[in-house]
């Protein structure tokens, strides 16, 4: 058998797309988490205590500062060491990926609401608007519009991460690859280059069409 | 040689479909200053970006001191040694003093003396008052000392003709009056300008020539005073008294 | 925490800290040369190498690290090319950082107006004279904190090399994981010595940013 004849031999090619979904899902599931955690902190972060300002730089600074790949790590032989706790590879993934994924949402949500021009802010006032309507019809709209494209391009990111969960057992694409790779070892030595150039290019066709739209919506912003 | 440092035949100039200009001519004589008026949108100010070759032409010749101008790179260089340009933004390098905006193109272009450029720049920067800011950087320059500079930085290079494009348009009003002083003071001393502004006082005290353009064409032409007291076309006379406030 | 423990594999992660700094760093500068080139291509529009150059950035933009280093190491062999594991770390961070290099050189380039450039023509310097002395001097103030940015990425990213059985931080902590029962301590090891590179970096980096904002250079 030819390598990329591998690729579509059997169930391979649907057992490499649903390893592909694995990924996704749990990019996904962060991301819905991330953001609803992001806007809070983001929040928090544009107020005016000094002191859940700095809290808030600290953790996006720390979390930022150390590769995710440690952070999986930590998460999945870590904290299951420490407390006993029965961690699944993607429930680690899923907590580490929020955890990471609400810090740059937090910065992204604070840059949005700073990059609203002052005079907006005063403008709603001088117009007679309550704090809530002034954040509801005005800043918030102007923010979101900025904010947008970035949380793709954040989605974008986030699933290129999520490729590494396999390094802590979970079974997706790479994974499956790798059991693909293995089951043909003898009929199909060179499948490796094919299989993994598969992959490759499936990463691709999830990751680029989020490139494109962020790019289109940053473009339409200017 | 007849006298003509500028002369613009049959210009025709299109972006595209959209004509600005389809048969223009025009000549700025030595010494002469020229001002050119008109509405926004009439080709003003594409037009001075023409004779500097920011702009290609698609038809009719441009002659300076009696030679047809070429569009190649090595050619133009030469070209916009001898037409200075001085742009609405002022356009100073930011990366650059006030001294080393102004020698940069002397020293580096026309490889003059360092040293002689430098004492030229001094003098220069002494006449339009800003001697003192030689070692400033831009950011540190109000709007009308910026555009001094950039005058000063055209005048260097010693060109044939200089080619101001709306330089006060930018500026906060207060700052208005110390360029133009200096624009005036070149005119009279017989520096050759064709000069595009919504100044019509400094248009009609500093101008030799006026020329109203609207709609890519040479409307009217003619000495400051005759024209802006007694001008000859309807749209000249509306133009000109927008520039009047009074209560209809 | 056992601290004998951790005074023991101390030396065997400052060894495997070094190879990371190597393999980074390396690939960070050729990763920065990569960039280079393709933003210059990229802002002259120089035909063909511009479609070459677009296709890279896509691709390399829109991959994983790993997937790429798995493609290098595991899949090329079979087509021939055998590359060693510090190689296949150089070439995929030159690879991966190529792209985010050419696209934060050639935003900065495009940060320079084109009235500063017209402005620089009608002084009469040539094409050569006009990105010598106002365009790139601008630019490079420009990239400044992009690029920063950059490397403290990559140098992140390298903790995917163990993937590829490259002895750096991460391939110790694996492997003493592996081994001992010290979870704990080897991982604080693992952090601990991923903040030892990365934050001078990030200190030195935003160090200069302030410096550049506060005065020309």
């Amino acid at each position: 058998m030819e390598g990329y004849e591998v690729i579509f031999a059997g169930s391979n090619f649907i057992r490499l797309l649903s390893g592909l979904w694995v990924t996704v899902r749990i990019s996904l599931i962060s991301i819905g988490f991330s953001l609803i955690f992001g806007f809070i902190v983001g929040i928090a972060m544009t107020g005016r205590s000094p002191l859940i300002k700095a809290l808030c730089r600290v953790y996006l600074e720390i979390v930022r500062m150390i590769p995710q790949l440690v952070w999986l790590f930590i998460m999945y032989f870590g904290v299951t060491r420490m407390t006993g706790l029965n961690l699944s590879g993607e429930a680690a993934s899923v907590i580490v990926f929020t955890i990471w994924g609400a810090a740059e949402t937090a910065d992204l949500v604070r840059s949005a609401f700073q990059s609203v021009p002052v005079h907006q802010f005063e403008s709603g006032r001088a117009l007679g608007l309550s704090q809530f309507q002034l954040y509801f019809f005005v800043i918030l709209p102007q923010a979101v519009k900025n904010l947008f494209p970035n949380i793709i391009n954040l989605a974008t990111r986030m699933i290129k991460t999520t490729a590494l969960i396999s390094l802590i057992g979970v079974t997706e694409v790479l994974k499956v690859g790798k059991q693909v790779i293995d089951a043909n070892r003898y009929d199909a030595p060179d499948a490796a280059l094919w299989v993994y150039g598969a992959i490759f290019l499936m990463y691709f066709a999830v990751c680029f069409p989020l490139s494109l739209l962020s790019r289109r919506l940053t473009e339409r912003k200017e | 040689m007849s006298g003509n440092i500028i002369e613009i035949r049959h210009l025709r100039k299109a972006f595209g479909d959209h004509v600005i200009f389809s048969d223009l001519s025009l000549t700025v004589k030595k010494g002469e200053t020229v001002v050119i008026i008109g509405p926004s949108g009439c080709g003003k100010s594409t037009l001075l970006r023409c004779l500097n070759g920011l702009e290609p032409i698609q038809g009719g010749t441009i002659y300076l001191n009696g030679k047809p101008l070429e569009y190649g790179r090595k050619s133009l260089v030469k070209i916009r040694q001898k037409i200075g340009m001085v742009f609405q933004n002022y356009d100073l390098f930011p990366n650059m003093t006030v001294l080393q905006n102004i020698l940069l193109s002397p020293v580096k272009v026309q490889k003059r003396n360092r040293r002689e450029a430098k004492e030229e720049a001094e003098q220069l920067l002494e006449k339009v008052g800003l001697r003192e800011k030689a070692d400033a950087y831009p950011d540190a320059l109000s709007g009308g000392q910026k555009q001094r500079t950039a005058i000063v930085r055209s005048l260097i290079m010693h060109p044939d003709i200089l080619l101001l494009d709306e330089i006060t348009a930018a500026l906060d009003p207060e700052m208005v009056h110390e360029v133009l002083d200096v624009v005036m003071e070149l005119s009279r001393n017989g520096t050759a300008m064709l000069i595009v502004t919504h100044e019509m006082a400094f248009a009609e005290a500093a101008a030799d020539r006026v020329i109203f353009l609207d709609g890519g064409r040479i409307l009217e032409e003619g000495e400051p005073q005759a024209f802006f007291h007694s001008p000859q076309t309807e749209r000249a006379r509306r133009f000109l008294s927008a520039f009047t406030y009074s209560e209809s | 925490m056992d601290w004998s423990f951790m005074t023991e594999y101390a030396p065997l992660f400052a060894e495997s800290a070094r190879i990371t700094v190597m393999i980074g760093g390396i690939g960070t500068l050729l990763a920065l040369v990569t960039g280079l080139i393709c933003a210059w291509i990229m802002y002259f529009r120089i035909p063909l190498l511009r479609q070459i150059a677009a296709v890279y950035t896509e691709l390399s933009r829109n991959t994983p690290l790993i997937v790429q280093l798995f493609f290098l190491y595991f899949g090329l062999p079979k087509a021939g090319v055998v590359l060693s594991s510090e190689l296949c770390g150089i070439i995929g961070l030159t690879f991966l950082g190529g792209s985010y290099m050419a696209e934060s050189f050639y935003a900065a380039l495009k940060t320079v107006s084109v009235s500063q450039i017209e402005s620089a023509e009608s002084l009469g310097l040539s094409r050569y004279q006009t990105m010598r002395y106002t365009v790139i001097p601008q630019a490079a103030r420009a990239a400044v904190p992009p690029l920063c940015a950059n490397v403290i990425f990559l140098l992140k990213e390298t903790s995917v090399f163990s993937a590829v059985s490259l002895a750096d931080l991460m391939f110790t902590a694996k492997d003493l994981i592996g081994m001992y029962y010290n979870t704990t301590e080897i991982l604080i090891m693992l952090a601990a010595f991923y903040l030892l590179i990365l934050l001078p970096v990030s200190v030195l980096f935003s160090l200069l940013e302030r410096r550049m904002n506060r005065g020309r250079i």
